[in-house]
């Protein structure tokens, strides 16, 4: 039942005449277009996209579905990813036609429900940040780095500190250090030590009056916990610095610890990751940010504010960084993230990190044997196993071994990251994965080290296509389809 | 050009100096080394014709699928000429690093970061080093 | 919980094998003095049933467009979505899949990916496209760092005021800390004219200036001079930047016709719904030699090891997880899911649906302007040609009123621009998409007039 119908491309399914939507007739009296429009302004034929029937739309765009490997469908044991299974629940509530359908420039008396909704939402992601002021407006969690290294930026602005670095350790996630350039500073990058841990002496070295924030992940990308993080808190507030605490690993500590107690000033949020809300394939996502009071007066506007009983969006705010992005935000996938909460409560989203992590400890035990992790006995949400012996042995490398998991049902785990990490697999099973299916991977991981060599070279086998070239894509870009190219 | 006749930098980019009408030309390209570790390269930017390089800057950039290298010049001066078919022809620096796939050739206007480079026996020690 | 499987024999045997006692102390490497000694302060949690309820309860505090007929615009539109695209969209194959990282199980969304990339080209007549962006804000802003990039200026950027107001204001929160000035130039040529001031422009461009940005139709629904903005631009080295509607290039001349440099555009009109504001789709295209400084994912073609053609997605050393620091953008995460909502609407709507669609919002929008404006209380504020927006100025200068009224009898009328343009407080924008039949307009005219049943305002 493999489905082997949806190699060609919309172009080429066009068929001359061949209609999709009909429109209504117009039913008001219809002007000629030259007298509505300049002759200049006017394109004499609409533009050449295909010509395509309802009925090949659906069947083109279900056939390439079935290529694509899913959280509905399959494992993702993804680092730092967080795939975790997205509700039906959620997608339908924000579905709803009272909240899908609101205009951003409807009056504020038409849209209180919405608002009420995402005021709560402000409280409860400052409760469990321990980050009292919010923003909802960030796109993502990269837009929501940036927009936190604006608000700093503006903070030590109009302290009238003149301040040009931040500082991220080399095991940072990439959008650190670029969003650290796109907001003006200078990327400085701090080592981290072979478990983990940031390098206290490396970064004593880089801290200094130019200092303006420091970026850490933690947990880290290893799955771990920085117990410095009290003391680098502390030297970074002393050198007057500020603390950035990438929220990508939220998962693991939701209603253990919290971010504002543990030294940070300035976090965002992946809802798309730690709530749950779908990656779409690569998007929407959503990157509200928590901070300070303090910073709270510099963040972008607007912000829901309650008055009495009546909730308004607050754009006036004299020290505000201005708008990051038009409009309010991502509404559709905060809504998601309401739902999400709303459906946990405190006690649940306890129990979603002990999961998280149990989940992730238990497989670390069950693979460490075969595939060492670098970080040791213990992880929280996800670990670090290297292929490193194997490929020193074997020639066979991280990436082979996670094409073969395909092979197998399983969507690879994150190779070759950290960086620190030589053939460096990231593997992060999420709370909503049962013992059964640990246990299956666990034992196909160790099958798969035990295959032959060129099987694993050349894997994946069984996939819709072997691995692509990529060397040719790049060399000889071709991105986007054109007739000619078609007829040869 | 043979190996042991260039010197090289720390940073894998080879060196070889000849005498040019008006002073020094210094050949750049990247070392035999460096090219096997980036493979399969897939793109380089280099500067003009004309543009003028600091000694230790970046004058370009080498990419392969998933990693991007600076291309930095010991040297200072003009640039005078550009393997300008490269681009469309990046096997070439696979195939010859030290000879065809050179990158650009500077008339020299200062020389002092020739001092910092290696010999090819150094350079060869370098390399065993890092691996 | 809900989404929870282990059970507790299970928890115990997982504990067990992983050599501890219980589940805290699976959290020992977090110092007791950080841990939280207290439950989270929330709601309590809620089933799915009782969730369902307090989502409805708040759903029926909001008045959507479809309860109330919607005018507004500005950015967010009520067109059309042919059912195809939710029922495609909404298949967990789609929405529940990661970045296609791993293409031999990702060639579903890759393939949408390039196919979205040459609708996008198709409709702009741009030489290439990402694969998204946030929205039309951000976009913009990111076109104007890449002008500056593919230019090697950053002095000056120069935006006419006729371009999206939060679109200007997000691109100087971008430029903030950058040594970049941006200079607003004012569109007004004198009295009614709201549109390209050529000469204005041009005295600005100097050689320093990395591009100049211009909306067509523009924030007031007028069309620019597009091509003599790009002859100025170009006389001086700069770029220029252009916002588009998507929906207008089913009859308007393509950007590409125009020599534009770098088009954006908000790509919700394409497929997805209004959401008050997001997640939407930012659109970008550009000339062919900028690619390799066009932020964003991209896809491309390939063959895989046994020759298949496939897709990858390509040019990655752009990006900030390669080049980090010296990447053409921190954009990671982008707007997967809606570019393959745009992909689906453009394919059902076809050339002939999309030009319908134009020439519908065309004709819908004269009528209710010239119905309007009978009204003696009525004037346009420009005399432009415009598209699917207008402005209406109000004689008696009350806009809230206005609005008010009209909300108050099932109408969302128009967007108020004094907020925004001190020049035109007693002004809104009305927009018509081909949704608006002639009873919903000819109701507008008669809220707006006074006619209706419960007008008090006399004219």
């Amino acid at each position: 039942m493999r489905n082997t119908s949806a190699t060609q491309l919309l172009f080429e399914l066009s068929q001359p005449g061949r209609r999709g939507a009909l429109l209504p007739q117009c039913d008001v009296p219809v002007q000629a277009l030259a007298s509505l429009l300049p002759a200049g302004a006017i394109s004499e034929q609409p533009p050449q996209i295909p010509e395509l029937g309802e009925p090949d739309v659906v069947r083109h765009f279900t056939n390439l579905s079935t290529l694509n490997m899913s959280v509905d469908t399959h494992f993702y044991p993804l680092g730092s990813c967080t795939m975790k299974y997205n509700p039906k629940r959620n997608e339908r509530e924000a579905s709803l036609p009272g909240l899908l359908n609101l205009h951003p420039y409807q009056r504020e008396e038409t849209i209180q429900g919405l608002l009420a909704l995402l005021h709560e939402l402000q409280d409860m992601l400052a409760e469990i940040s321990g980050l009292p002021a919010v923003s909802l407006q960030p796109a993502a969690g990269a837009h929501g780095e940036w927009t936190a290294l604006m608000v700093a930026a503006a903070y030590f602005r109009d302290r009238q500190e003149k301040r040009t670095k931040v500082l991220a350790p080399d095991s940072a996630h990439g959008t650190n250090p670029a969003s650290a350039r796109m907001a003006g500073f200078d990327a400085v990058s701090v080592k981290s030590r072979a478990n983990g841990y940031v390098d206290l002496d490396d970064l004593r070295s880089k801290l200094d009056d130019q200092t303006a924030v420091f970026m850490i992940t933690n947990p880290s990308t290893l799955g771990i916990f920085d117990e410095q993080i009290a003391e680098i808190s502390e030297m970074v507030h002393a050198a007057g610095g500020l603390i950035y605490l990438d929220g990508a690993n939220m998962n693991a500590i939701l209603g253990v610890t919290r971010p504002g107690d543990f030294g940070a000033d300035m976090m965002h949020f992946n809802p798309h990751k730690t709530f749950s809300g779908p990656h779409g394939g690569g998007g929407p996502g959503a990157g509200p940010i928590c901070v300070t009071e303090t910073l709270g007066v510099f963040l972008p506007t607007p912000v829901v504010v309650r008055n009495g009983e009546q909730y308004a969006l607050e754009g006036n705010r004299p020290k505000s960084i201005g708008r990051v992005r038009s409009f309010f935000g991502n509404v559709g996938v905060l809504v998601r993230t309401y739902c999400y909460l709303r459906t946990h409560g405190a006690d649940g989203l306890r129990r979603v990190s002990e999961n998280a992590v149990l989940n992730a400890n238990y497989l670390l035990s069950q693979v460490k044997h075969f595939l060492p992790s670098p970080q040791g006995e213990r992880c929280l949400h996800e670990f670090v196993a290297s292929a490193a012996d194997i490929k020193k042995e074997r020639g066979v490398s991280a990436m082979d071994i996670a094409k073969r998991l395909l092979d197998y049902g399983y969507h690879a785990p994150t190779v070759y990251f950290p960086q620190t990490v030589p053939e460096a697999m990231m593997i992060e099973p999420t709370e909503t994965e049962s013992k059964d299916t640990l246990d299956a991977f666990a034992a196909t991981l160790f099958k798969i080290t035990g295959e032959a060599d060129d099987l694993l070279h050349d894997a994946p086998h069984s996939t819709r296509i072997s691995r692509p070239n990529e060397v040719q894509a790049a060399r000889k870009p071709v991105l986007k389809w054109s007739p000619a190219a078609s007829d040869a | 050009m043979k190996p042991e006749e260039l010197l090289y930098a720390p940073t894998h980019e080879w060196v070889f100096l000849s005498d040019g009408p008006d002073g020094k030309i210094a050949t750049l390209g990247v070392s035999a080394f460096a090219v096997e570790q980036l493979s399969d390269l897939v793109f380089i930017d280099l500067p003009e014709v004309g543009q003028t390089l600091k000694a230790g800057a970046s004058f370009g950039e080498i990419e392969s699928v998933k990693s991007v290298s600076d291309l930095y010049t010991p040297v200072a001066g003009e640039v005078l000429e550009v393997n300008s078919g490269l681009a469309d022809a990046l096997d070439t620096i696979n195939d010859d690093p030290h000879g065809a796939g050179w990158l650009i050739k500077i008339k020299v206007s200062d020389d002092a970061g020739l001092a910092n480079l290696l010999d090819f026996a150094a350079y060869q020690k370098q390399c065993q080093e890092a691996q | 919980m809900p989404y929870i499987l282990n059970t507790p024999d299970e928890q115990r045997a997982m504990l067990e094998a992983i050599g501890v006692s219980s589940l805290d102390d699976l959290f020992t490497s977090i110092p007791s003095a950080l841990r939280l000694d207290r439950p989270l302060e929330m709601g309590p949690a809620l089933t799915e049933m009782e969730l369902s309820r307090h989502m409805a309860e708040l759903a029926a505090r909001n008045q959507p467009a479809g309860e109330k007929v919607c005018f507004l615009g500005g950015g967010s539109y009520d067109h059309f979505i042919p059912a195809v695209v939710d029922a495609i969209a909404s298949r967990g194959e789609y929405y529940t899949s990661y970045t296609p990282y791993q293409p031999e199980v990702s060639q579903g969304n890759l393939q949408a990916m390039f196919e979205y990339q040459t609708l996008i080209c198709q409709l702009t007549a741009m030489e290439v496209s990402n694969a998204s962006l946030y929205d039309g804000g951000s976009a913009t802003a990111e076109a104007v760092l890449m002008a500056m990039s593919v230019t090697k200026r950053s002095g000056k950027v120069l935006v006419l005021d006729s371009v999206h107001p939060e679109y200007r204001q997000v691109l100087e929160t971008y430029l903030e800390n950058l040594d970049t000035e941006l200079v607003t130039v004012a569109s007004a040529n004198g009295g009614d004219v709201k549109n390209t001031a050529v000469e204005n422009i041009a005295a600005e461009i100097d050689s320093n200036t990395a591009c100049v940005v211009v909306q067509s139709p523009n924030f007031f629904g007028c069309l620019e001079d597009v091509e003599a903005l790009a002859g100025a631009a170009h006389e001086k080295g700069a770029l220029l930047v252009m916002v588009f509607d998507p929906i207008s290039l089913g009859l308007l001349k393509r950007p590409g016709e125009m020599d534009v440099d770098i088009v954006v555009a908000e790509g919700q009109s394409l497929g997805s719904p209004m959401s008050f504001g997001g997640p939407y789709l930012g659109i970008m295209a550009c000339r062919e030699r900028f690619v390799r400084r066009l932020p964003g994912r991209i896809a491309g073609e390939t063959v895989d090891r046994r020759g298949r053609r496939c897709w990858v997605l390509t040019l990655q050393t752009r990006e900030q997880h390669i080049r980090r620091d010296k990447a053409t953008s921190n954009i990671c995460t982008n707007q997967g899911l809606f570019a393959l909502r745009a992909t689906i609407y453009l394919a059902a709507m076809g050339p002939q649906g999309l030009r319908e669609t134009s020439e519908l919002c065309l004709q819908k929008a004269h009528y209710a302007a010239a119905e309007l404006t009978k009204s003696d209380r009525f004037t346009l504020a420009f005399e432009q040609p415009f598209f699917k927006e207008f402005v209406v100025r109000d004689r008696a200068g009350d806009v809230e009123g206005l609005m008010k009224r009209a909300c108050g009898e099932g109408l969302l009328a128009g967007v108020p621009l004094g907020r925004w343009y001190d020049d035109l407080s007693d002004c809104f924008l009305v927009t018509v998409t081909e949704k608006r039949t002639r009873a919903e307009i000819d109701r507008l005219v008669r809220s707006l007039s006074g006619v209706s049943e419960q007008s008090a305002v006399p004219v």
